[in-house]
């Protein structure tokens, strides 16, 4: 976090007549990696916005029409549900991943036996592809012959498609994405409870103070910076999770699970509307890019040390 | 001394734990018998690899195999030599606009290849790499992560090293290669281990750039195979599950320690 100043530069032995020599150097260093950073980021950032203004003429080329993507764009229903969706998807899936995160954190930072089974337990989704995990998560909502259904059966309930239904079928992936999840944030928590001073509980416990009470007054607040870290990038990173949607519900039924990049995937893809999905990435650029000035501006300045 | 754990709060670590390795253990469970028993669980039921067998004579599993080891060495190969250089540009060079390259190059870590889908598509294909694996590695080599972690670590490497390495007569390569990297070797295999999960589990950008056995990873391989239209077996497909996770997961629990600790330092910027 700390960027130390004035440092010799390396290539220099006398800085001011060869300071010319010292700059061809670096970016001699630094220009395979800014080729393909201006090819794959920067360029195809440029790129989205310009097509965004054309569509694709039937004879080949391209012809300007202004704003009217954005146009088509706000009266197509499928773009205000997918990003709707994906409002609920961060609401249902950030903070109950985030609360089990901070449990898990607390019980295996603890003295407890078998603590490192534990962390392996809560860490273990992690690891995964989640292309595996939405395999193994379709047998459970399969109608009447997956586990939930039979589980069902057991007290004499009838068979429910689950992913078939737009009732159920975004809570169901949620519940899936909270378990693929939460023991990643859990070792942000880990890391903070780590650093904080035993010395605090302690004299929490000499004055008599409650698990609970300790907890809330002293744990949780110095803990507030993880919090609001982890947040931040929990939702940045609820924008990117799709691949699950590819192989469990394809966005169905009726656009009731599909999430912004997963239709700008479709339009481009399937229904070959690149200027259109361009226009959609866009939008997805904006929400990114809020979401990114947020952490890095306001968030780091605040939090710190408060 | 800690205070001791209330009872009840072991018991409900514990469940957690148990709910936690449920649907893995499932899937094991699955993979490991026959189709008659891919619902049912009683202790009486045989186990079997027939599905294993079955799963890896249906689809061409050992090319996809081969392929996602050929990506994830490409991507980390091509980001660890690509970072290191820039890094040590940022970290010990002083020049014009070095401020700006930086904030460039942090632009990735807000907006991803990943969402990029569309012009990286158009890209990729006017270079006439379609169907490729350095089609799938190359939006991803230079990364905006590993420079990041490499300039942080460079910059804290003492001062002196380098002197004692110049009086010796080393130039800045000989520096970095004799001094920084060898500093470095945390970083780097904290950042190997993420840059290796994430691509042997990366799906969305393999699956629109690649259509054909030659190129797929295996993610790609395993929703092709399990897609329900082609109608396999449940017990089948969860081996084939089961095999593509299974590398990482041994990797894993093998590593546990540093696996952790690398996703801790990699987060924590």
């Amino acid at each position: 976090m700390t960027d130390q100043t004035a440092i010799p530069p390396v290539a220099s032995r006398e800085p001011k007549s060869h300071a010319w020599w010292n700059a061809v150097n670096a970016w001699l260093l630094l220009l395979p990696a800014a080729v393909l950073l201006a090819a794959f980021t920067h360029y195809p950032i440029i790129a989205t916005i310009r097509h965004s203004f054309f569509i694709a003429r039937r004879s080949g080329g391209e012809l300007f029409v202004g704003f009217d993507n954005y146009r088509a764009m706000f009266e197509d229903a499928i773009f205000w549900k997918a990003l709707t969706n994906n409002f609920w998807f961060a609401l249902g899936t950030v903070p109950t991943s985030m609360a089990l995160a901070l449990l898990m954190a607390l019980w295996v930072n603890r003295n407890m036996r078998g603590r490192g089974f534990l962390r392996l337990a809560y860490f273990t989704p992690t690891v995964l592809p989640m292309i595996a995990v939405a395999n193994i998560w379709l047998f459970f909502y399969t109608p009447d012959y997956g586990l939930l259904d039979q589980l069902r059966g057991l007290i004499g309930l009838p068979g429910w498609n689950w992913l078939g239904d737009p009732s159920t079928v975004m809570g169901c992936l949620i519940v899936m994405v909270i378990w693929k999840e939460a023991g990643f944030f859990m070792i942000f928590y880990l890391a903070a409870l780590q650093q904080l001073s035993p010395d605090l509980e302690e004299a929490a416990a000499v004055e008599g103070a409650g698990r609970w009470y300790t907890f809330r007054r002293i744990t949780f607040p110095l803990l507030m910076p993880t919090t609001l870290f982890v947040a931040i990038n929990a939702v940045i990173n609820s924008f990117k999770l799709v691949d699950h949607l590819v192989i469990m519900t394809k966005g169905g039924p009726s656009n009731a699970s599909s999430l912004l990049l997963y239709y700008i995937y479709e339009v481009a893809f399937t229904f070959q509307d690149a200027a259109y999905a361009a226009t959609l990435t866009v939008v997805l650029l904006v929400v990114l890019s809020t979401l990114a000035l947020i952490k890095f501006g306001y968030l780091d300045r605040r939090i710190h040390y408060q | 001394m800690k205070r001791r754990t209330h009872p009840l709060e072991a018991i409900a670590a514990w469940l957690l734990a148990l709910v936690w390795l449920a649907p893995l253990a499932y899937a094991f469970w699955s993979a490991f018998h026959p189709a008659a028993y891919a619902a049912s669980f009683s202790l009486s039921a045989p186990w079997t690899l027939e599905n294993f067998v079955r799963a890896w004579n249906q689809a061409p599993f050992g090319r996809y195999y081969l392929n996602t080891i050929l990506l994830v060495l490409m991507v980390l190969a091509g980001q660890l030599v690509l970072s290191t250089l820039a890094a040590y540009a940022f970290a010990r060079f002083t020049f014009k606009g070095s401020g700006i390259a930086f904030a460039l190059v942090l632009l990735q870590l807000m907006i991803m290849p990943d969402v990029l889908i569309v012009e990286n598509y158009r890209a990729i294909s006017a270079l006439g790499l379609l169907d490729t694996i350095p089609a799938i590695a190359l939006p991803y080599l230079a990364s905006a992560f590993a420079i990041f972690l490499l300039r942080q670590t460079f910059k804290s490497i003492p001062q002196e090293l380098v002197e004692a390495a110049r009086v010796e007569g080393a130039g800045p390569l000989q520096i970095l290669w004799r001094v920084y990297v060898p500093l470095a070797r945390p970083t780097y295999v904290a950042f190997g281990l993420v840059s290796i999960s994430y691509h042997w589990n990366n799906f969305l950008w393999p699956l629109i750039v690649t259509n054909s056995v030659g190129s797929r990873p295996l993610t790609v391989g395993l929703a092709v195979f399990g897609a329900p239209e082609t109608g396999v077996d449940w017990s089948i497909i969860t081996a084939a599950t089961v095999m593509t996770m299974a590398p990482l997961l041994i990797a894993f629990l093998l590593f546990q320690r540093q696996f952790v600790q690398s996703f801790m330092r990699a987060g924590i910027r």
